[in-house]
């Protein structure tokens, strides 16, 4: 059995747990239905045309608005229809507009004069979207890696708790479990990522909106994966880590603090200043926030096109570094079985890297 | 030559407690070999190191005279002290997974798999997740699990406790199976009587060193006393101005006496046949229990 082998080993079977596991399954379908409803609700949601009862001939800019106009009677049958739901707003003779709590927009618009407006340096995308759309790319990542990193910090207490850990190592190498549980975690969320993204793409083609929305966010979601799938095996190595420092899953919450905070902060700093150029500019290359705000400064339309690809191979080369520091103290810790080991503890154990020598001697 | 598994001058030190102190021990080829001591006394540590859970400060252990490499660890069945399986996956699954583990391909894990689920008689439960399982049934399949690959050694932290007396028979027959095959078992064990029935070879280690260690009835010898039971029809009283004859115990008929190095067991036998008709006689084996609480002073 080669390392390879074992490492596919192990990752199937985090795999098959978690595919068993309720908790995954209902935050998988709640996501697809949080990102159908994100796209596509607001269209089919959206009000049609309104429809008018007018008491004579509509008049042309009423037509030309597209609204859906009804010939009634008289004044009395076009509020009376108003009243009983029947038509949306009535347009009697005099010009006046009946509604029954507010009046249609569109029908108000039809009819009024409106000044001709000319924008020297129009926004893209409406400032609602500008708000709305850092939020749902911080959200994602934030939950995702939360919760799958904490799965995965979680599987790795078990088998300490349990002690099946050392059935385990006294047959695969202690990184071979490491490679193992950060492969299957990023696997189950890249998964469930690419999933939501192609639902969420799918669903903005389906509803037809705004194809200009289409086309800014578009490669926004599409830099998303590859930054997602880098930043969280970062991740994932740290939360395992974690896992292995502490002895029972009751302290784990504790001890994953600073792991939870560098996917919160992040988070908070890429919700906050999506509106400040320069502070995104600084946050997209840091490799804990370049996976949210690489992509928002996309989709804002801010980062020039070597710009993701430069942010990227920062992250990569953060990634190598901390798979490094998470490796060693998950190595220097998972074996300890007194208490919570402290990072420095663990730092500090050679435990794993003496039995590694001794392998190496004998073979 | 019979293989064996050799632990050379074992020591182990954490921060200042000396746990290990040049632990030396064979566990031969075919033979079941009990390792007894106290709490605290060395046994999981021992057994760590055997299967490379933790690194020895100096010695080190050999499989057929060569150092134990990871790929001779995935060759040994395994049970750890504290028990661990997987709480909330099925023993089957388990089983499967640890065996695939191992280096099994997945037809001989699902044939072992099921034959040891029979034989352990986990039939019923085995795709139950293990935590819905009796302790006594975990135990089963943490043995189970331990078995799965076909191990060429056996290391067993503590396989008995926590088994009642019918499951204890279930696993040693299926122990003994492993040795006639040819498989060397080092079994850790409080239950002294256990050890007792079971054990070819003792090792035992006190304070982390190895007290005493070799062949059950070789040990027994060892730490015999010149001390004998006699059992007669009348009054055994006539032993006490018997020469070389030093009475320990008279009660009536029966008597326990230590005999002077110079002086014949068979010449007390043969006065006490011409007294009357002798019962029984012969030399006290002090039990596993004796030998322990001697050495492990």
């Amino acid at each position: 059995m080669n390392t390879f082998e074992a490492v596919r080993i192990v990752a199937a079977r985090e795999i098959r747990v978690k595919l068993r596991d309720k908790t995954f399954l209902f935050s998988t379908i709640f996501f697809l239905l949080f990102s159908v409803g994100a796209t596509v609700l607001p269209a089919l949601l959206a009000d049609g045309a309104s429809t008018v009862a007018v008491t004579g001939t509509a008049p042309a800019a009423v037509t030309a608005a597209g609204l859906d106009v009804r010939t009634v009677a008289d004044e009395a049958a076009a509020r009376a229809q108003v009243r009983d739901g029947e038509v949306d707003a009535a347009l009697l003779g005099d010009g006046t507009v009946v509604a029954l709590t507010d009046a249609p927009s569109d029908l108000v618009n039809a009819l009024s004069t409106r000044p001709t407006v000319e924008l020297l340096d129009p926004s893209a995308v409406d400032d609602t979207l500008l708000v709305l759309v850092p939020m749902f790319f911080g959200l994602i990542f934030f939950f995702v890696s939360l919760m799958f990193g904490l799965q995965i910090a979680q599987s790795v207490t078990e088998e300490k708790q349990t002690r099946v850990v050392e059935i385990l190592v006294a047959s695969v190498p202690v990184r071979v479990l490491l490679a193992g549980k950060v492969l299957a975690g990023t696997v189950l969320a890249f998964g469930q990522i690419a999933l939501i993204a192609v639902v969420a793409l799918a669903g903005m083609r389906i509803a037809g909106g705004d194809s200009g929305l289409l086309t800014l966010l578009g490669p926004a979601i599409a830099w998303f994966l590859p930054f997602f799938l880098i930043g969280f095996v970062m991740l994932a190595a740290l939360w395992a880590a974690v896992g292995a420092l502490v002895n029972r899953q009751e302290d784990l919450s504790g001890a994953s603090m600073p792991v939870q905070m560098v996917v919160l902060l992040p988070f908070f700093a890429v919700t906050m200043f999506s509106g400040d150029p320069a502070v995104m500019k600084v946050l997209s290359y840091v490799p804990f926030s370049a996976p949210t705000a690489m992509p928002v400064r996309l989709f804002q339309g801010d980062a020039a096109g070597w710009e993701p690809v430069a942010s990227l191979v920062l992250l990569a080369a953060a990634t190598v570094a901390v798979l490094f520091v998470g490796a060693r103290l998950y190595e220097g810790s998972l074996l300890r079985s007194n208490g919570r080991t402290s990072m420095a503890a663990a730092w500090r154990d050679r435990e794993a890297r003496r039995l590694a020598d001794l392998e190496t001697e004998s073979a | 030559m019979t293989k064996v598994l050799r632990l050379h001058a074992v020591s182990r030190r954490f921060e200042d407690r000396q746990v290990l102190d040049e632990v030396s021990f064979d566990v031969t080829a075919g033979r079941m070999t009990g390792f007894v001591g106290a709490n605290g006394a060395g046994k999981t540590t021992s057994m760590r190191i055997i299967m490379g859970v933790l690194a020895p400060d100096s010695g080190e252990v050999t499989w057929d005279g060569s150092r134990l490499t990871r790929e001779v660890r995935r060759r040994v069945g395994y049970m750890p002290e504290e028990r661990g399986l997987y709480p909330k996956m099925t023993v089957r699954d388990q089983l499967v997974y640890l065996g695939r583990l191992h280096g099994l391909g997945r037809d001989a894990v699902r044939r072992n798999g099921e034959e040891l689920i029979e034989w352990l008689s986990l039939g019923e439960r085995a795709n139950d997740p293990l935590e819905k399982l009796s302790l006594g049934n975990q135990q089963r399949a943490q043995i189970a699990a331990a078995l799965i690959h076909d191990p060429d050694i056996l290391v067993l932290d503590e396989p008995f406790s926590g088994l009642d007396p019918i499951a204890v028979d279930t696993v040693v027959e299926v122990l003994r199976d492993r040795t006639k095959r040819g498989v060397p078992v080092l079994f850790s064990s409080h239950q002294l009587d256990v050890v007792e029935r079971l054990c070819d070879d003792l090792v035992v280690i006190a304070g982390g060193r190895i007290r005493a260690a070799g062949a059950r009835g070789q040990l027994r010898a060892q730490h015999t006393l010149p001390r004998y039971t006699l059992t007669v029809d009348g009054d055994a009283g006539w032993l006490r101005d018997h020469p070389g004859v030093h009475l320990i115990d008279l009660d009536g008929a029966h008597a326990v006496f230590e005999l002077d190095p110079a002086a014949d067991d068979q010449q007390v036998l043969q006065a006490a046949l011409s007294r009357g008709p002798v019962r029984a006689f012969g030399p006290v084996t002090p039990s596993l229990t004796e030998i322990f609480r001697e050495v492990a002073q």
